[in-house]
């Protein structure tokens, strides 16, 4: 059984229907990327998981249906989603915004051990434990909101463009620490990015969407023969 | 009396009802905190909490003494309140919760009207004394400063729920939960925050506290349904001067406020005590333009 499974999953902003039919499945342990154009419903798919647009079809999470559940209570069920533009804690400091990523866990000492984890991951951030999250750079906001993220403990983590905004260095350096975020602790992931060189670098199978339906699902390696895909996200 | 009595009397005086000011800034600061928005019906709701106290204090006082009567009294308007304001948040402005800012603020200045209505259809309009544990008559002599016991007891009351309220934000869990709401719902909600009940939190502490400033000042004046009306006015200025996200700023600029009125009432000549409602309105002026965050607000740097 699939950790995640959306099948024919629809959803509309008022009147205009931006998912049409997609169906992706994210192993127990595994990565999907989710590829595509602007607008072809890569942002509104991973709302619709964490229950922030309306959907229909079928989100099944462990077994169960999840559409429609509130976002909190998605997140108590162990998907952390870190939303396209970060959504950062601007005026809580990287300690802060940490702790808010640990909200409804118990375990407080194994929540100080994943944020010392996360500080040596990201040195950056242990530099400025104490400033407030506005004040860091983009790159660094990054790696602040899949920490938070992160320290949900969660079963799977969903990443909506983790390379946006950046200078390519400092996507790679983002995509080098989920890279080993996922080796380190076996966490499934669903990552929506738009280079997918970046996305090839975590993940192990992809979907393609197009104009709200997914018209192709396979792993890197098949994805990487294929001449569309090479000519259409991989530079050729 | 000589002329540093007066001073300092001044002074004390103005530390007195600013710490009334105060609280019902720690109120709006509050709401803020939670919800990111500004309730101009803090006051009205305060004065409702208040009259629910005497109403059920004076139900007390004769079986049970003064005294306890009272405490009575302030427990269930304390108890009322919080309820009134959790509820208040819950059923109305949650059917917001999606507007524009504007509409909300809009929202409370209709549950200002509605609120000191109901009070005034209640209980009526003229002015009703509020039982306390003295009269606010008497006071200590030290030096040749009058100090009277409610302003001891208002003062201390209110600096103790500042400190409580500031470990509150920046220490508990709770704060952290309230704190992340008002910077990002949708991001605290990702994080398996429960964004409604920690608005609710808020805006039924906010509620309480408001209360508790209400009765100290009904104690030493009298109740009316629009006894705060004109604090209200003194709160949003010492919440602009001191920092909406501060309670600690919101305070100590309520404080600074009232002593610096009753000062420029009593030395600068052309202002007396005709003009010195302006004080308060200059000092928001001239803060707004050089730090608009507020002198104790945190600066927010906006990156792309």
């Amino acid at each position: 059984m699939p950790l995640l499974e959306l099948t024919d999953v629809t959803a509309f902003y008022g009147p205009v229907q931006v998912l049409e039919g997609v169906s992706i499945s994210v192993p127990e342990g595994g990565a999907v990327g989710i590829l595509g154009a602007n607008g072809a419903g890569k942002t509104t798919t991973l709302r619709a998981i964490s229950g922030t647009v309306r959907a229909g079809g079928s989100i099944q999470y462990e077994g169960r249906s999840i559409r429609g559940l509130r976002p909190e209570r998605v997140a108590s069920l162990g998907i952390a989603h870190v939303p396209e533009g970060r959504g950062t804690l601007g005026n809580l400091t990287v300690r802060e915004n940490l702790m808010v990523g640990a909200y409804t866990r118990k375990d407080r000492r194994q929540v100080v051990s994943d944020v010392d984890y996360l500080l040596e991951l990201f040195p950056n951030l242990k530099a400025r434990i104490r400033s407030n999250a506005s004040a860091l750079s983009g790159g660094e906001q990054q790696m602040l909101a899949v920490s938070r993220a992160f320290m949900a403990s969660p079963r799977l983590l969903v990443l909506d463009e983790p390379s946006l905004g950046l200078a390519p260095s400092t996507a790679r350096t983002v995509y080098d620490a989920i890279a080993r975020l996922r080796k380190e602790s076996g966490i499934a992931m669903l990552v929506v990015e738009q280079n997918a060189n970046l996305a090839f670098s975590v993940v192990d199978s992809v979907t393609v969407l197009e104009t709200g339906r997914s018209v192709l699902s396979g792993t890197t390696a098949e994805l990487r023969g294929n001449d569309d895909i090479r000519k259409a996200y991989l530079g050729g | 009396m000589n002329q540093f009595a007066t001073f300092v009397q001044l002074v004390v005086d103005g530390l007195a009802q600013g710490s009334i000011y105060g609280a019902l800034a720690l109120a709006i600061v509050l709401v803020n905190q939670a919800t990111g928005l500004v309730n101009f019906a803090q006051g009205s709701m305060a004065v409702l909490g208040s009259y629910i106290g005497m109403t059920v204090g004076n139900l007390f006082i004769p079986s049970t003494g003064a005294i306890v009567g009272i405490i009575i009294g302030i427990v269930v308007a304390v108890i009322a309140s919080m309820a009134m304001g959790g509820l208040v948040e819950r059923f109305v402005m949650r059917r917001f919760e999606r507007a524009e800012e504007d509409t909300k603020v809009v929202a409370t200045i209709g549950l200002l009207t509605l609120i000191t209505g109901l009070v005034g259809l209640i209980w009526g309009f003229n002015p009703t004394p509020y039982p306390f544990f003295f009269g606010g008559s008497e006071s200590l002599r030290i030096g040749g400063v009058s100090i009277s016991v409610w302003s001891i007891v208002t003062f201390t009351t209110i600096i103790a729920l500042m400190i409580v309220l500031q470990i509150l934000f920046r220490g508990t869990k709770l704060g952290l939960g309230m704190r992340a709401v008002a910077d990002n719902a949708p991001s605290a909600a990702l994080a398996g925050i429960r964004v409604g009940g920690m608005r609710m939190a808020g805006w039924g502490l906010a509620a309480a506290l408001g209360t508790v400033a209400a009765i100290l000042l009904a104690s030493k004046s009298q109740l009316t349904p629009n006894n705060f009306d004109g604090i209200l006015v003194y709160a949003l200025a010492a919440v602009v001067i001191g920092g909406l996200d501060s309670p600690l700023g919101a305070v100590i600029a309520a404080l600074g406020i009232t002593i610096l009125e009753s000062l420029a009432a009593a030395y600068v000549p052309w202002i007396g005590h005709d003009l010195k409602v302006v004080v308060p309105f200059i000092l928001v002026f001239i803060v707004l333009i050089i730090r608009p965050q507020g002198l104790f607000g945190r600066r927010t740097v906006v990156r792309v």
